[in-house]
C-alpha cells in the first residue's frame, strides 16, 4: 500500500475517535507515517463528525478533501451521503445501515432522504453495507459498532487480520477486549 | 529513541515535561484543552484549573518569579481575557522561562469568533512560535523555553485546531530536570510603575531588534525556520498547518520558506527567499500579518489577493488558487440534512430551557453547553457574545429598558463560566441595585470542553477532593437575599421558582443543579417507551428537542413518536410535554 486516505464519519458520540485512533495504529504497525485528524468540542454534542486518518511513505497535511478519500468508514446512512463528495470516484463505502434523525428531520423542517445507500451505489460507487448495531450487540455491547466497522475495513483493505486484532488489544479496555474481538470477528467475516 | 502517535496537544504536553516545566495553570477551552489534561499524568509537573485564564496566567508569572520553568494554556479568545497580565509580563520578563499556549480555531469548529492571535504577540511585543506537527509542537515547546530565559520575555506558541487535534509520530526524549532558578527581589525589573515601565519599554524594543535578527539567523540553525528549495518558479512562505497544506498540494513544484517563529518575523531571510522565485506566494489562514510584513519589506507577495480571509485552507484550496485544479468527486441528488450539535439525552439543561420556554422571557446566554439551547425546537437564547457576558449584559438590557423588563428576562450562565467571569457581572448587578435574575445551570462539571472538575464541584483536576465554593453562600456574602436552588427535572417547581424570582423587586439567583448526564457516576432511570395505543402522533414531545424522540410510521401507515432506547436516558422531560400520557417507563 503506497498511501491510503480514510474518512472516518458519523454522529457525534457513536465513537468515531476511538475507530481513527485503531486505523493510526495499524498503519503505523506496518511502517507508514501517519496522521490522524480528530474533532473534539462543540460537534461531539450530536453533531456530524469527521476524521480523517492518512497513511503514506510521508504524510503532511493532516486533513482529506473532496475528491480525495480512498474509503469511507460511516457510523450512519446519511452521514455516507453529507460527505460522499470527499471520496474518490473509485473509492469504497463502509456503512452502517443506522439511521438517526437529525434535529431539522425530527421537526419536521426536513426530511431524511429514503433508501440513502442505494442512492449512493446507484452513482457506481461500491457499497459496503452492514446492520452493524445488530452485529455489535451480537458481540456483547452496542458501543462495539466503531469494531464491526473496522472489521469491515479490514476486510475490505486486506489488512492483516492478526495486526488488527493486535491494536485492538492494546487499545481498548481490558474488560472489553473479548467482547471487541468478537465485534471484530463478526465485521471482518460479514 | 521511542516514537508515539501524539495529538499536538499531547506533544505540547510531553515538550513540556522534557522542558523541565514545573507549575502548569490552564482554563480548558478548546482546542487547547488536551495540553493541559495530558500533563496531568506527569508527576514531576504541578498541574491546575485556574477559574479563568487571567488567573491561569498569573499563576505562570508567579512561579517565573519563583524560578520555575512555567506554562498556561487557553483558547484564543482566552487569550483576551489574560491580554492583561500578557502585555506587563511583557515588560517585566521571566526568572524562570515561561510560555503560553495558545489555540487559534479557524473556521470556528468550537468557537464564537475567528480572531487570529498573533495580532496578540505583535501588540504585546513577545515571540510567538508556530509548529506544524506533533514533532514541532515537542520541539518548539521546548525551544520557546530557552527563548524565554535568553531573551528574558514570556513566550506564546500558537497553535491551531488542525495542530492541536491532529496526531502524528513524534520521537520522545528524557527530561531535562532544569534547577529551580534563585529568587532575588528586583523591583526595578518586576514592579512596573511609570518609572521603572518607561525603561522597561525601551528594553522591549531593544528585545524586539534581537529576536529579528534572532528569526534571520540563528532560527535557521535551530530548525525552527527552514528554507526548502525546490522550484525557482514558485515560492511559498507559510507557517503551521498551511505550511503542511502547501506542501502536499504543491509538492516539488514549489520552493518553501517555512516560519516557526512568526512573531517577530525575519527580514533579511525573506528578501533573500524572494530573490530565488519567480512567483512568491504568502499562505496565512485568517489575518495577512505576514504579508503586510513582506510589503513593508518592499518584497512583492501574492497573498489576500487570491487567499481569503475566512475559515480554514486545505490542500485543494491551494491546489485550486495556485495550479488551478480541483479534484473530481461526486455527491447524491438530494437535500441532505444538516445535522447540526444538539443538547446530549438526558441533559438537564433541555428541563431547565423546557420549563422556561412558554414564559416569553429574554435570555441573556453564555459560553458552554447550554448555548446549544439557541436553537429550535428550544430557542432558548437572545444573546450570547463571551464568557461571562450573560449577567453583565442583562443588567446592562435591564437598565436600558427598566424594571419591566428586568421582569421578563433572564441570564442563563453555566457554573465553570459563572465562576470563570459571572461572578463579577453578579456583584455589579447587587452594587448597582439592579433587580435582574441571573440563572446558574450547575452540572457539577466544565462540559463543553469534554469534563474538566472546576472550582465549584470539590475536586482538583486529578479529581482529588478539595474544598468546593459554596455558590449559595458566595452569593449571599455579595448581597443577593434571594437564593433558589431547583431540579431542573422538576419542570412545574423550575417554572414556579423562577416566575416568582421574576416578581422581585431585588436581584435573585437561581440554581438549577443537577449533574451532567455524561459523567460516569451519574446513575440512569431505564430508558422510556411510547404507548402506541395513546400516542396520536400530536409531536407535543418533539418540542422538547431530545434527539431520542422522533416520530415513526407504523405498520397501519400512521405516525407515532419513537424513543430510541440506545439513545434515551430515562430523564423524564418528555413525559411533561404528553397531555395523554402516553410515554411511560418500560
Amino acid at each position: 500500500m503506497n498511501s491510503i486516505n480514510i474518512l472516518i464519519v458519523g454522529v457525534g458520540g457513536q465513537g468515531t475517535l476511538l475507530a481513527s485512533k485503531l486505523m493510526g495504529k495499524i498503519f503505523i504497525d506496518a511502517g507508514m507515517d501517519v496522521k490522524v485528524s480528530e474533532v473534539h468540542g462543540m460537534s461531539q454534542r450530536g453533531g456530524s463528525v469527521v476524521t480523517y486518518v492518512r497513511a503514506g511513505e510521508k504524510v503532511f497535511s493532516p486533513v482529506i478533501d473532496k475528491g480525495e478519500a480512498d474509503v469511507m468508514i460511516s457510523f450512519e446512512a446519511l452521514e455516507s451521503a453529507r460527505w460522499l463528495p470527499y471520496l474518490k470516484k473509485d473509492g469504497v463505502v463502509i456503512s452502517n445501515t443506522a439511521q438517526i434523525d437529525p434535529m431539522p428531520v425530527i421537526m419536521g423542517n426536513a426530511t431524511y432522504p429514503e433508501q440513502v445507500l442505494s442512492m449512493i451505489a446507484e452513482k457506481g460507487i461500491k457499497v459496503v453495507s452492514a446492520d452493524a448495531l445488530s452485529l455489535a450487540e451480537q458481540a456483547g455491547s452496542a458501543k462495539a459498532v466503531n469494531i464491526v466497522l473496522l472489521g469491515i475495513t479490514a476486510r475490505q483493505l486486506g489488512l492483516d487480520k492478526g495486526t488488527c486484532i493486535e491494536a485492538i488489544r492494546a487499545t481498548v479496555p481490558q474488560k472489553t477486549i473479548e467482547t471487541n474481538e468478537k465485534a471484530f470477528e463478526l465485521g471482518y467475516n460479514l | 529513541m521511542e516514537k508515539k502517535l501524539l495529538l499536538g496537544n499531547e506533544a505540547v504536553a510531553r515538550g513540556l515535561y522534557e522542558a523541565g516545566v514545573r507549575v502548569v495553570s490552564s482554563y480548558p477551552g478548546t482546542p487547547s484543552t488536551e495540553i493541559t489534561e495530558s500533563v496531568t499524568k506527569y508527576d514531576e509537573i504541578y498541574s491546575e484549573w485556574a477559574p479563568n485564564e487571567k488567573v491561569a496566567f498569573e499563576v505562570a508569572i508567579g512561579a517565573s518569579f519563583g524560578g520555575a520553568r512555567s506554562f498556561c494554556a487557553m483558547k484564543h479568545v482566552g487569550l483576551n481575557v489574560a491580554a492583561d497580565p500578557l502585555y506587563t509580563a511583557s515588560y517585566i520578563g521571566v526568572n524562570g522561562g515561561m510560555v503560553c499556549a495558545v489555540a487559534d480555531d479557524p473556521g470556528m469548529h468550537s468557537s464564537q469568533n475567528e480572531q487570529d492571535s498573533r495580532r496578540h504577540a505583535i501588540a504585546a511585543k513577545v515571540p510567538m512560535l508556530e509548529p506544524s506537527d506533533s514533532q514541532d509542537a515537542l520541539d518548539f515547546t521546548k525551544a520557546a523555553y530557552d527563548l524565554s530565559e535568553r531573551f528574558d520575555t514570556p513566550v506564546l506558541l500558537r497553535l491551531s485546531t488542525r495542530i492541536s487535534h491532529s496526531r502524528s509520530l513524534v520521537t520522545l526524549s528524557e527530561r531535562n530536570n532544569v534547577e529551580l532558578k534563585k529568587y532575588e527581589r528586583n523591583v526595578m525589573k518586576n514592579v512596573m510603575m511609570p518609572a521603572m515601565a518607561r525603561k522597561a519599554h525601551a528594553k522591549v524594543e531593544e528585545r524586539n531588534e534581537a529576536l529579528t535578527l534572532w528569526a534571520d539567523t540563528e532560527a535557521f540553525e535551530l530548525g525552527i525556520n527552514r528554507e526548502e528549495i525546490f522550484s525557482d518558479e514558485i515560492g511559498v512562505i507559510a507557517a503551521g498547518s498551511t505550511y503542511a497544506y502547501a506542501r502536499e498540494a504543491l509538492g516539488e513544484k514549489a520552493s518553501y520558506l517555512k516560519l516557526g517563529i512568526v512573531n517577530p518575523l525575519p527580514k533579511k531571510a525573506i528578501i533573500d527567499f524572494a530573490k530565488k522565485v519567480k512567483t512568491l506566494y504568502v499562505i496565512e489562514e485568517l489575518d495577512d500579518v505576514i504579508e503586510t510584513h513582506c510589503i513593508k519589506l518592499g518584497v512583492k507577495v501574492i497573498g489576500r489577493e487570491i487567499f481569503s480571509p475566512l475559515g480554514e485552507y486545505n490542500q485543494s484550496i491551494i491546489a485550486k488558487a495556485i495550479l488551478g485544479f480541483e479534484k473530481e468527486c461526486v455527491s447524491v441528488d438530494c437535500d441532505i440534512p444538516a445535522r447540526p450539535p444538539v443538547l446530549c439525552p438526558g441533559c438537564p439543561h433541555r428541563g431547565l430551557y423546557y420549563a422556561l420556554k412558554d414564559m416569553n422571557l429574554y435570555v441573556s446566554g453564555d459560553i458552554g453547553c447550554y448555548t446549544l439551547g439557541a436553537q429550535a425546537p428550544l430557542s432558548m437564547m437572545d444573546t450570547c457574545v463571551c464568557m461571562g457576558a450573560s449577567v453583565s449584559a442583562l443588567h446592562g438590557y435591564n437598565t436600558a429598558r427598566g424594571s419591566e423588563a428586568a421582569k421578563k428576562s433572564i441570564a442563563v450562565i453555566g457554573d465553570s463560566t459563572f465562576m470563570h467571569s459571572g461572578i463579577t457581572g453578579l456583584i455589579d448587578i447587587v452594587y448597582n441595585k439592579g433587580i435582574s435574575t441571573v440563572i446558574v445551570l450547575d452540572n457539577s462539571i466544565t462540559g463543553m470542553t469534554g469534563h474538566q472538575n472546576n472550582p465549584l464541584n470539590g475536586k482538583t483536576i486529578k479529581g482529588d477532593p478539595t474544598t468546593a465554593v459554596d455558590l449559595e453562600a458566595l452569593a449571599r456574602a455579595i448581597g443577593i437575599n434571594r437564593i433558589v436552588v431547583v431540579d431542573p427535572f422538576d419542570i412545574k417547581a423550575t417554572k414556579s421558582a423562577v416566575a416568582e424570582e421574576l416578581l422581585a423587586e431585588e436581584p435573585s439567583l437561581v440554581i438549577s443543579r443537577r449533574p451532567c448526564a455524561l459523567l460516569k457516576n451519574v446513575k440512569h432511570e431505564p430508558s422510556l417507551v411510547v404507548d402506541s395505543d395513546k400516542c396520536v402522533g400530536c409531536k407535543m414531545c418533539l418540542k422538547v428537542g431530545c434527539p431520542a424522540i422522533s416520530q415513526k410510521k407504523q405498520e397501519n401507515g400512521r405516525t407515532k413518536a419513537f424513543i430510541d432506547p440506545n439513545q434515551c436516558l430515562g430523564c423524564g422531560v418528555c413525559v411533561e410535554t404528553c397531555r395523554l400520557d402516553a410515554i411511560k417507563k418500560a
